[in-house]
C-alpha cells in the first residue's frame, strides 16, 4: 500500500493537516488535547518508520510523489524527503510531542483554535522539509507562517500584536524576496514534459533550477534575494532583530515552534536550495555571510551575557547558536555540513528542553527575571537535575548530543578557514560564562520571595523532560549511527 | 453577444417591474433569477462557441474564450453582490427596481467593453457603464457624502470621456484606412504618426482616469467612501475590471504592435499607482476608505497584465478579477453590517462573530496575497508575466515590497478583529444563518481557486 496510495512525506504533511483542521471542531479541551497528543503521536510514528525506509535510491516510491498542479506556468506538486528532509521530519514530530506533552496541563482560552493551529504549522513545517518544487516550497513556507503569527498574536504576552507583527512584515518581505528570485530562476530553466504530453516552456523542478541557465552576476543579485529569506527565518545577523522580542512575547509551546523547528526551515532551505542551486555565487559570497555569522555569534553571546529576561537570554543564545551553524553551512565541507545538520537536531531538541523549563519556571514563580529568581534548587531539586544536564548539553561539552555537532562544525569551519574558527571559539567559553551564570542566579543562592511557594515538577514534566535528557545523552555518547545515517546524503542533493 | 442582448432586455423588464409591482421584495428575486439566466446564456455561448442571439453587428464585436469567461466572472460576482446584499439594496432608497435596472444595464456595458471591436463601441459601453452609476452613486438622497461623491464621479466621469472622445477623433483622423474599427487601424511597428500619438496618449490617460491609476486616481477615495456600500462595492469590483479588460482590449488590438512605445508609461503609472495606493491606505482609520485606498493599489497589480501582453497576463487578469471581486464583494458585505466603519469598531469581532471574522480574515489574506488563496496565485502570475519579459526586473520587486506595505493595513483588520479586546460598547452584528452559509461559500472559494486555478483557467483554453 505504502508507495501507491501514500507516500512518507504525504502522510507527514496530510496527518497534522486532517487533525489540525478536525480540532477546530472540537468544543471539549480534554478532547481537543487527547485528539492532538494521538495526532502527534501518529506523525511519530509514521516519521520513525520513515528513517528506516529513508534510502532514496532503495525506496524511490516511498518517499517520492508528484502531482500535476499548475499545468499553465509547468508545476507540478513535488514532494521528495531526502535523509536530511528525514531526520528534521523526525525532530519536528519529536517537537511537537515534547511541546503537547509539555502544555498537557496548561489551560487556555480557545483550546480548539490553539491546538488546531500548532496542528496546521506542523503540516507547513513537514511540507517545507519535503518540497523539491520551488513553488510548492513556497507556498508551505508561508503556510507555516500564518498559523504561528496567530498563534504568537492571540495567545502572546502584553506586546503581543507588535512584536508579532514586526516578525510577520520581517518574514513576510524575506519570503516575498525569495519568491521574486524564484520567478527569475524559472524563466532561466529548461522547459519540461509532462506525464501526459503536455509540454511547458519553463520548470519549478528543484532540478531544473540546479542546471538554470545563469550569469554569474544573475547568480550574485539571485543569492542575495534567497539569503533575505533564509536569514531572516534563521536569523543572522543583522536580520536577527524580529526574534528576541518576538520568543520572548510568544506564548512557551509556540517559542518552541519558533525556535526549535522554524529556524532550521531556514538553514535547510540553505542546504536544500541556496546552496546548490547557487553554487557559484555562495562560493563567492560565503566569507561575506560568515562573517556576518561569526560576529551576530558575539554579539548576541555579549548580550545574553547581561540579559535578566531568561527568555531573551535563551534567545539570544539561539541566535549565536544558529549563527555557528549557518557558518559551517557556508564552510561548504562535508565535515561542516554533516555537523551543521547533525547539529540542526540536537540544537531543536535542547532548545526545546529549556523553554519548557523556562516555560515552568515562569508559570511556578511567574516572573522570568534572572534577578528576582533564586534558590530554586533547595524548592524543585528534580527540575534543576534536568536544566544541569540541558544547560551543559546548550554549551556543548563532551558527552552531550551538542558536543559532537559543534564538534564537527568547528573542524570543518578550520578547514575553511582557522580565523573564522577561532573568532567563533570565543563564542563557547562566552556561551559558557552566560549559562552557567544563570544557572547560578536562578537555582542556587538564596531563596528569592517569588521562589517560596515553588513546588517540584510532576509527572508529565517529568515524563517529557525525561525523555529529552535521555536523546541529549544517547545522542551524546554514541552518535554514529546519525552520522552515518547523514553521511551517505551526499551534501548536494 | 447573449450576455449584452439579454442583460439590455432584462434592464427593460426590471424597469417596468418597478412601475407595476409595488412590493419591496419582489425586485431582488427578479434581479436573482435574471443573473442566473444571463450567467446561464453567455456559459452557453462560451460553452458551444455559438450565441444564441445571432445578430450581424457588422464585425464590430468579437468574442473569444477569455472575453466570454471575463463575462462570466462579472455576472457571477454581481450575483454574489445581490445574494449577500440584496436588503441593502432595498434599505437605500424607494427606487429598488430601478436601482436593479440600472445594475443591468451597466452589466449589459461591461459585456459590450469587454467584446468590442470599434472605438464607437468602446465609447458607448463606457458610457453605459459610467451614466448609471452616476444615479447609484447618489442614491442616498438625504445624504450629502452620496451627493458629493455622485457631482464628483459625474464630472470626473464627464472630464474622462471628453478625452476618451478626443483620442478617438484623433485616432480616427490620424489613421490611414480612416476607420473606428480595431482590424482596420493597422498600426504597424513603426505606424505611429504624431495624430496617432496624441489619440493614443489621450486614451491611455481616459482609461488610467476609469480604473482609477495614479495619477489620474484623484477621484476614486471620495467617491468610493461618499457612496452607498452596496454601490462602492460594485464599483470596486465590477466596473472597476471592467475597466481593465477594456484597457487591455484597446491597447492589445489596437497598438499592440507599438508595445514598446507605450510600454514604458505603463511602467510609471504600475509603479506610481502601487506606491499611492499603498501608502496612503496605511494612513486611513475608516476601514472603508482604505478599501478605496487599496482598490488603487490591487489596480498597479492589475495593470501589469497591461505591461507584458502575454498569455500569462491574460491568465493572470482572469484570477485576478475573481479573486478580487469575490474577496471585496466579501469584506464589503461584513462592513456594510458593521455601525462603526473605523478600524476600532472591528475589534474584538471574534468573540461575538467567530464565523463572520474568519471569513473577512481569509478575504484580507487574499487581497494580501497569502498562499493558499487566489489572491496569492494572481499576484504571483502577474508577477510572472513581468518576469517572463524580461525587461523591468526591478518592477517586480518594487511591487513585492509594496505587497508587505499592503499587509501592513489589511493585518490591521485583523489584528482588531482577532486580537484586541472588545470595545466598551458590544459589537452587534445581526446576519441571518443564509448569509453566513454564503459568506462561507465565497471564502471557500477563495481556497479552492487558490489551490486549483485551472477550475478557472481551463476555461480560456476550451
Amino acid at each position: 500500500m505504502l508507495g501507491t496510495y501514500f507516500t512518507f512525506p504525504e502522510l507527514l504533511i496530510w496527518l497534522p493537516l486532517v487533525a489540525g483542521i478536525a480540532a477546530f471542531f472540537m468544543k471539549n479541551a480534554r478532547v481537543v488535547k487527547t485528539w492532538s497528543l494521538i495526532a502527534v503521536l501518529g506523525v511519530l510514528a509514521v516519521s520513525l518508520i520513515g528513517l528506516c525506509y529513508a534510502d532514496g535510491n532503495a525506496y524511490p516510491t516511498y518517499n517520492q510523489v508528484s502531482y500535476y498542479w499548475l499545468k499553465y506556468l509547468g508545476n507540478s506538486f513535488h514532494l521528495n524527503l531526502n535523509k536530511t528532509g528525514h531526520l528534521l521530519s523526525l525532530l519536528t514530530a519529536l517537537g511537537f510531542l515534547f511541546i503537547f506533552l509539555y502544555s498537557w496541563k496548561e489551560e487556555r482560552e480557545k483550546p480548539h483554535a490553539f491546538y488546531g493551529l500548532m496542528l496546521l504549522a506542523q503540516a507547513g513545517i513537514m511540507g517545507v522539509f519535503s518540497a523539491v518544487d520551488a513553488l510548492v516550497f513556497y507556498f508551505f513556507w508561508e503556510l507555516a507562517l500564518i498559523p504561528v503569527y496567530f498563534l504568537c498574536s492571540f495567545w502572546g504576552g502584553e506586546k503581543r500584536i507588535q512584536t508579532t507583527f514586526k516578525f510577520f512584515i520581517y518574514t513576510f518581505v524575506g519570503s516575498l524576496l525569495m519568491l521574486t528570485g524564484i520567478l527569475y530562476i524559472y524563466y532561466h530553466t529548461q522547459g519540461r514534459v509532462f506525464s501526459d504530453g503536455t509540454q511547458a516552456a519553463h520548470s519549478f523542478a528543484l532540478n531544473a533550477f540546479q542546471y538554470a541557465n545563469l550569469t554569474p552576476a544573475e547568480q550574485g543579485c539571485l543569492f542575495w534575494l534567497f539569503l533575505a529569506a533564509f536569514g531572516v527565518k534563521m536569523p543572522i545577523f543583522p536580520l536577527h532583530t524580529w526574534q528576541p522580542g518576538t520568543y520572548d512575547q510568544s506564548p512557551t509551546p509556540v517559542t518552541m515552534v519558533l525556535s526549535g523547528l522554524m529556524v532550521k526551515m531556514g538553514l535547510f532551505g540553505l542546504i536544500r536550495w541556496l546552496l546548490p542551486v547557487l553554487p557559484e555565487a555562495s562560493a563567492k559570497y560565503a566569507d561575506i555571510v560568515i562573517g556576518l555569522s561569526v560576529f551576530g555569534i558575539i554579539y548576541a553571546s555579549l548580550i545574553a551575557l547581561v540579559q535578566d529576561n531568561l527568555k531573551k537570554l535563551v534567545a539570544y543564545s539561539s541566535i549565536a547558536h544558529i549563527g555557528l551553524m549557518a557558518a559551517a553551512l557556508f564552510a561548504r565541507n562535508d565535515l561542516s555540513i554533516n555537523g551543521a545538520i547533525l547539529q540542526m537536531f540536537n540544537h531543536g531538541i535542547n532548545i526545546i528542553g529549556l523553554w519548557i523549563i523556562i516555560g515552568i519556571i515562569e508559570r511556578k514563580t511567574g516572573t522570568k527575571k534572572i534577578s528576582a529568581l533564586g534558590g530554586l534548587a533547595t524548592k524543585a531539586p528534580t527540575l534543576t537535575i534536568f536544566m544541569v544536564v540541558i544547560a551543559l548539553a546548550n554549551i556543548a561539552l563532551p558527552l552531550t548530543n551538542a558536543f559532537v555537532g559543534e564538534f564537527m562544525m568547528f573542524s570543518g569551519l578550520f578547514i575553511y578557514s582557522k580565523w573564522f574558527a577561532a573568532v567563533a571559539g570565543i563564542g563557547i567559553i562566552l556561551a559558557a560564562a552566560y549559562t552557567l551564570n544563570m544557572i547560578r542566579n536562578v537555582f542556587y543562592g538564596n531563596v528569592k520571595p517569588a521562589v517560596e511557594g515553588v513546588t517540584d515538577i510532576v509527572f508529565h514534566e517529568k515524563l517529557v523532560l525525561a525523555i529529552i535528557v535521555i536523546v541529549v545523552l544517547v545522542m551524546g555518547v554514541y552518535p554514529q549511527p546519525i552520522i552515518d545515517f547523514i553521511n551517505n546524503t551526499p551534501a548536494r542533493p | 453577444m447573449n450576455a449584452i442582448v439579454f442583460t439590455a432586455i432584462w434592464g427593460v423588464l426590471m424597469m417596468f417591474t418597478g412601475a407595476f409591482v409595488q412590493s419591496k421584495t419582489m425586485p431582488k428575486y427578479m434581479a436573482l433569477i435574471g443573473i442566473l439566466i444571463a450567467f446561464v446564456v453567455n456559459g452557453i455561448e462560451l460553452y458551444t462557441g455559438a450565441p444564441i442571439f445571432n445578430i450581424d453587428a457588422h464585425n464590430m464585436l468579437r468574442t473569444g474564450n477569455f472575453n466570454l469567461t471575463f463575462i462570466a466572472i462579472a455576472i457571477a460576482a454581481t450575483g454574489l453582490l445581490f445574494l449577500l446584499n440584496g436588503r441593502d439594496f432595498e434599505k437605500m432608497g424607494n427606487h429598488v427596481a430601478e436601482y436593479f435596472a440600472l445594475i443591468f444595464f451597466i452589466l449589459c456595458g461591461v459585456a459590450l467593453v469587454a467584446t468590442f471591436n470599434t472605438l464607437l463601441l468602446l465609447f458607448l459601453g463606457i458610457e453605459i457603464i459610467t451614466i448609471p452609476l452616476f444615479i447609484l452613486a447618489g442614491a442616498e438622497k438625504r445624504n450629502l457624502k452620496s451627493n458629493e461623491a455622485s457631482l464628483k464621479y459625474f464630472l470626473m466621469g464627464a472630464f474622462s470621456t471628453g478625452i476618451m472622445l478626443m483620442g478617438i477623433a484623433f485616432i480616427y483622423g490620424g489613421n490611414p484606412a480612416g476607420s473606428f474599427s480595431l482590424s482596420n487601424l493597422n498600426i504597424g511597428a513603426d505606424g505611429l504618426n504624431l495624430y496617432l500619438t496624441i489619440g493614443m496618449v489621450l486614451l491611455l490617460v481616459s482609461m488610467a482616469f476609469k480604473v482609477s491609476a495614479a495619477p489620474f486616481h484623484f477621484w476614486t477615495p471620495d467617491v468610493y467612501d461618499g457612496s452607498p456600500t452596496v454601490i462602492t462595492s460594485f464599483m470596486a469590483t465590477v466596473v472597476k475590471i471592467a475597466g481593465f479588460f477594456a484597457f487591455l482590449r484597446l491597447f492589445e488590438n489596437a497598438f499592440g504592435a507599438v508595445h514598446h512605445e507605450w510600454q514604458i508609461l505603463i511602467v510609471i503609472m504600475i509603479a506610481a499607482t502601487l506606491f499611492i495606493g499603498n501608502v496612503t491606505a496605511v494612513f486611513q482609520q475608516s476601514v472603508k476608505r482604505m478599501l478605496a485606498y487599496s482598490s488603487i493599489a490591487q489596480a498597479g497589480f492589475m495593470l501589469m497584465a497591461l505591461f507584458a501582453l502575454s498569455n500569462v497576463a491574460r491568465e493572470g487578469l482572469i484570477l485576478y478579477s475573481a479573486g478580487y471581486s469575490i474577496a471585496t464583494i466579501g469584506i464589503f458585505s461584513i462592513l456594510i453590517r458593521m455601525s462603526d466603519y473605523t478600524i476600532d469598531g472591528f475589534n474584538g469581532m471574534v468573540k461575538r462573530q467567530p464565523l463572520l471574522a474568519i471569513c473577512a480574515a481569509i478575504f484580507l489574506l487574499s487581497l494580501t496575497g497569502i498562499p493558499l488563496t487566489v489572491g496569492f496565485l494572481s499576484k504571483f502570475w502577474m508577477l510572472a508575466a513581468i518576469v517572463e519579459t524580461g525587461k523591468h526586473f526591478w518592477l517586480v520587486i518594487f511591487a513585492v515590497v509594496f505587497a508587505a506595505v499592503s499587509a501592513y493595513y489589511y493585518f490591521r483588520v485583523i489584528q482588531a478583529m482577532f486580537f484586541k479586546p472588545e470595545n466598551a460598547e458590544p459589537l452587534i452584528i445581526r446576519v441571518s444563518p443564509a448569509f453566513k452559509l454564503l459568506l462561507v461559500v465565497s471564502a471557500l472559494l477563495i481556497v479552492v481557486l487558490g489551490v486549483m486555478p485551472n477550475l478557472l483557467l481551463d476555461w480560456l483554453y476550451i
